[in-house]
C-alpha cells in the first residue's frame, strides 16, 4: 500500500464524514448550551440539561409527538397491508385487465409533487364530508389516510422487488403438497417477503413521521403533528429546545440503525458458516 | 388398454397463438417410469405442468386412476412433483419441509413425525432433519425434495429434470438410487429431461417430443434401435443419416441406393414402402466394423480413408472419408489393451450387418 495514497484516502474519508455529520454534532453540542440565543455559546453556565427539562414539561410538544407517532404507526401498518396486496397482485397475476394502468397509478404518488397530492386529497375530503358526511372535519384520520396514499407507493416498490426474486416454484410446491392458495400465501410467501415488508413498514413510518407538506393540507385545528409544531416554532425564531428534541431523535434513529447493522453482520456470518458446513460434509 | 393408470386424451395447450402442446394422447401403466425427452421448448414441461395441475389444458382430458382430474386444482390431485430447482421452503428445516404435505392433510403429530423419520431414512438423510436448506449440499437438497414429494405416497410422481443440477459423478450414482427407490415404493414416475442418457437409464418407456408433439413412444431399446423418424434417430445417440432411394423391396430383404455412400445398402427385412420412394437410411456408428482386409461378406461393404481419430478411453471414434467425399462416423470398442488403432490417412474397409440399417421415411 502506498503511503501517500492512503493519506489521501484517509483525508477524503474524514472530510466526507465531517461534511455529513459535523452539523448534526454541532446541533447536539448546542443542545447543552445555556444561552437562549442559539448561535452564542454561554461558556459560564454550559453545559446544562435545562432545555431537555423544558422539553419534557412542554405538553404541546409531547402531544404533537404522541400524535405523530400514532399516525406514523397506523399509516405504516395500513400502507404495508395495502402495499403488499397490490405488489402481490402486480407480480403474480400478469394477465388481469388494467394491470399496466394499475402499475403506473400505484407508484404515481412517488413522483407527484407533494403540494398537488395534498391539495387533491384536501378537495377529496371536503367533497366526501359534504356528500357522505365522512370523514367529519379534518384531523388524525384524514392525515393518516393521506399518508397511506403516498407511503403505500414505496411499500409496493420494495415488496414487488422482493417478490420478483422469490422462486415461484416454491409456492407451486406448497400448492402441490396440498396447501390452498390462501394458506400458501400465509405460510410460504409471507415469511419469504417478511424482511421487505419490515423495511417497507419502517420506511412508511419515517415518511409519515417527518411529512409536513401533505399534512398541512389535510390537518385540522385540533391536530398538530410534530413536524408542524417544530416548523411553526422555527418560524418564530429558533429556540434551543428544538436542538434538544433533535438530539433525542437522532440518538433514537442511530440506535435503531446500529442494531439493524449488527444483526445483519451476524446473519451474514452465520450464513457463511452454514455454507461452509454444507460444503464440508458434501455428497 | 383398459388398465391404463394415467391417460391423456388429445391434450392441447395454447398460450395465445403459440401451441405448446398439440393433441397429445398417452397411456401410462401403474408402476411405470415414463420419460418425456426432448430439447428446450418442445412442450415437455408444459405437459408435466398439466399433469400437476398448474396449467389448465386448452383441450383434452387427463385421467388418473380412473378419475378425470382435468379440472381438479393442484392441491387436490393425488400427484406430487419434484421441481428442477428443488423449491425447498428456505425458512423451514428439512423435517418441516418433508412434513409440510402431511400437515396439510391434518394428520396427527406422532404419525407425521414417524413418517418423516422413515422417509428421511429412506433417502439416507438421518440426522439432517434440523438443518435448513441452505445448510445442505446440492445432492442433499435433491434428496430432501424427493423425500418431500414422496412422503404423501402420491399415485403419480412428477420429476422435472431431477438430476439436472447435480454434477456428473453424483448424477450417475443418484440415477441408480432413484430407480431402486421407485422399485421399492412402486410409485408411477413421469420424468421430464433433455438428457437422453438420463432417460435411457431411468425409463421403462420414453416419449420423444418435438414441437409440442410426441414423435415416438417406446422402450429405450425401441427408441434407439428402431427410431421411427429422422429426428428421433438423430436426437438419441449418434447416427449416420443418408438419403436414398428404395430400389428393391421384397418380403425378406430390401435394397436402397445411396448416392452419398456410392453403394447400395442391403437390409435383411422388407420395408414395405412404395417402390422407388425416397427414404433415409440411419446406421449407428458402433454397428459399422473397420478392417484392413476386405471382409468376406458380399453386401454392405465399402472402402474409405480414415480422416480423423478420437480416442475416448472405452471406445475410439473414427471419421472415415468415402470415395464420394461423404464422412461416416464409426465407433470401435477398445476390447484389448494393446489394440492397434487405425491411423489417420490409412485405407480401410467398412462393413455392417444387414440388420444394422434403419429406414425412416419422415
Amino acid at each position: 500500500m502506498n503511503e501517500r495514497r492512503s493519506l489521501v484516502v484517509l483525508s477524503a474519508m474524514v472530510f466526507g464524514f465531517a461534511f455529513l455529520y459535523l452539523p448534526i454534532l454541532a446541533m447536539m453540542v448546542y443542545s447543552f448550551n445555556a444561552s437562549r440565543l442559539v448561535t452564542v455559546w454561554d461558556s459560564v453556565n454550559s453545559p446544562t440539561i435545562a432545555w431537555y427539562r423544558e422539553l419534557f414539561d412542554n405538553t404541546a410538544l409531547l402531544d404533537a409527538a404522541r400524535l405523530s407517532f400514532q399516525i406514523a404507526t397506523t399509516n405504516a401498518t395500513g400502507a404495508v397491508i395495502l402495499g403488499t396486496l397490490a405488489a402481490y397482485a402486480l407480480d403474480r397475476y400478469r394477465l388481469f385487465k388494467g394491470r399496466g394502468a394499475f402499475n403506473v397509478l400505484t407508484t404515481a404518488p412517488m413522483v407527484l409533487p407533494e403540494v398537488i397530492t395534498g391539495l387533491s386529497l384536501l378537495l377529496l375530503f371536503v367533497a366526501l364530508e359534504q356528500t357522505v358526511g365522512w370523514p367529519r372535519g379534518r384531523g388524525a384520520v384524514t392525515i393518516t389516510i393521506a399518508h397511506i396514499t403516498f407511503s403505500m407507493a414505496y411499500v409496493i416498490v420494495i415488496v414487488k422487488a422482493r417478490l420478483a426474486t422469490v422462486d415461484r416454484s416454491i409456492e407451486e410446491a406448497a400448492l402441490d403438497l396440498g396447501a390452498r392458495p390462501w394458506k400458501v400465501f400465509a405460510v410460504i410467501t409471507l415469511p419469504l417477503i417478511a424482511s421487505a415488508i419490515a423495511s417497507g413498514w419502517v420506511l412508511a413510518f419515517i415518511l409519515s413521521w417527518d411529512d409536513l407538506v401533505i399534512t398541512s393540507f389535510v390537518s385540522g385545528p385540533s391536530s398538530t403533528t410534530l413536524p408542524q409544531l417544530v416548523f411553526s416554532k422555527v418560524r418564530l425564531g429558533i429556540s434551543p429546545d428544538i436542538n434538544a428534541l433533535a438530539t433525542i431523535l437522532v440518538l433514537l434513529v442511530t440506535t435503531c440503525v446500529a442494531s439493524a447493522g449488527i444483526y445483519m453482520v451476524r446473519a451474514e456470518r452465520r450464513r457463511l458458516r452454514d455454507a461452509q458446513m454444507a460444503f464440508e460434509d458434501g455428497v | 388398454m383398459s388398465e391404463a393408470y394415467i391417460r391423456l386424451e388429445q391434450l392441447t395447450k395454447r398460450f395465445g397463438e403459440f401451441v405448446a402442446v398439440r393433441q397429445v394422447s398417452l397411456e401410462i401403466a401403474k408402476g411405470e417410469v415414463f420419460c418425456l425427452l426432448g430439447g428446450s421448448g418442445c412442450g415437455k414441461t408444459t405437459l408435466l405442468r398439466m399433469l400437476a395441475g398448474f396449467e389448465t389444458p386448452s383441450e383434452g382430458r387427463v385421467w388418473i386412476d380412473g378419475v378425470d382430474v382435468t379440472d381438479v386444482p393442484p392441491y387436490e390431485r393425488p400427484v406430487n412433483m419434484m421441481f428442477q430447482s428443488y423449491a425447498l421452503f428456505p425458512h423451514m428445516t428439512v423435517e418441516q419441509n418433508v412434513a409440510f404435505g402431511l400437515r396439510q392433510d391434518g394428520l396427527g403429530r406422532a404419525v407425521i413425525a414417524e413418517q418423516v423419520r422413515d422417509m428421511l431414512a429412506l433417502v439416507q438423510l438421518e440426522g439432517y432433519g434440523k438443518r435448513k436448506p441452505h445448510q445442505l449440499s446440492g445432492g442433499q437438497k435433491q434428496r430432501v425434495a424427493l423425500a418431500r414429494a414422496l412422503v404423501k405416497r402420491p399415485k403419480l410422481l412428477l420429476l422435472d429434470e431431477p438430476l439436472g443440477a447435480l454434477d456428473k459423478k453424483l448424477r450417475e450414482q443418484t440415477q441408480f438410487e432413484l430407480v431402486k427407490l421407485q422399485e421399492k415404493l412402486g410409485v408411477t414416475f413421469v420424468i421430464v429431461t433433455h438428457d437422453q442418457e438420463e432417460a435411457m437409464t431411468l425409463a421403462t418407456r420414453i416419449g420423444v417430443m418435438r414441437g409440442g408433439e410426441i414423435l415416438q413412444v417406446g422402450t429405450p431399446t425401441d427408441i434407439y434401435e428402431f427410431p421411427n423418424s429422422r429426428f428421433v434417430a438423430d436426437f438419441i445417440g449418434s447416427v449416420n443419416m443418408m438419403a436414398g432411394r428404395l430400389s428393391v423391396d421384397e418380403a425378406d430383404h430390401a435394397r436402397i441406393d445411396c448416392p452419398e455412400l456410392g453403394a447400395t445398402v442391403y437390409i435383411d427385412h422388407g420395408v414395405s414402402g412404395p417402390p422407388d420412394s425416397s427414404v433415409s437410411v440411419a446406421i449407428r456408428p458402433e454397428k459399422i466394423q473397420l478392417s484392413t482386409e476386405r471382409p468376406s461378406q458380399k453386401d454392405n461393404v465399402i472402402s474409405g480413408v480414415i480422416a480423423g481419430v478420437a480416442y475416448l478411453g472405452g471406445a475410439t471414434r473414427y471419421l472415415v472419408r468415402l470415395p464420394t467425399g461423404f464422412l461416416l462416423k464409426v465407433t470401435e470398442p477398445n476390447v484389448l489393451r494393446h489394440e492397434a488403432h487405425f491411423q489417420k490417412d490409412e485405407a480401410v474397409w467398412l462393413c455392417w450387418h444387414g440388420s444394422a440399417p434403419v429406414v425412416v421415411t419422415r
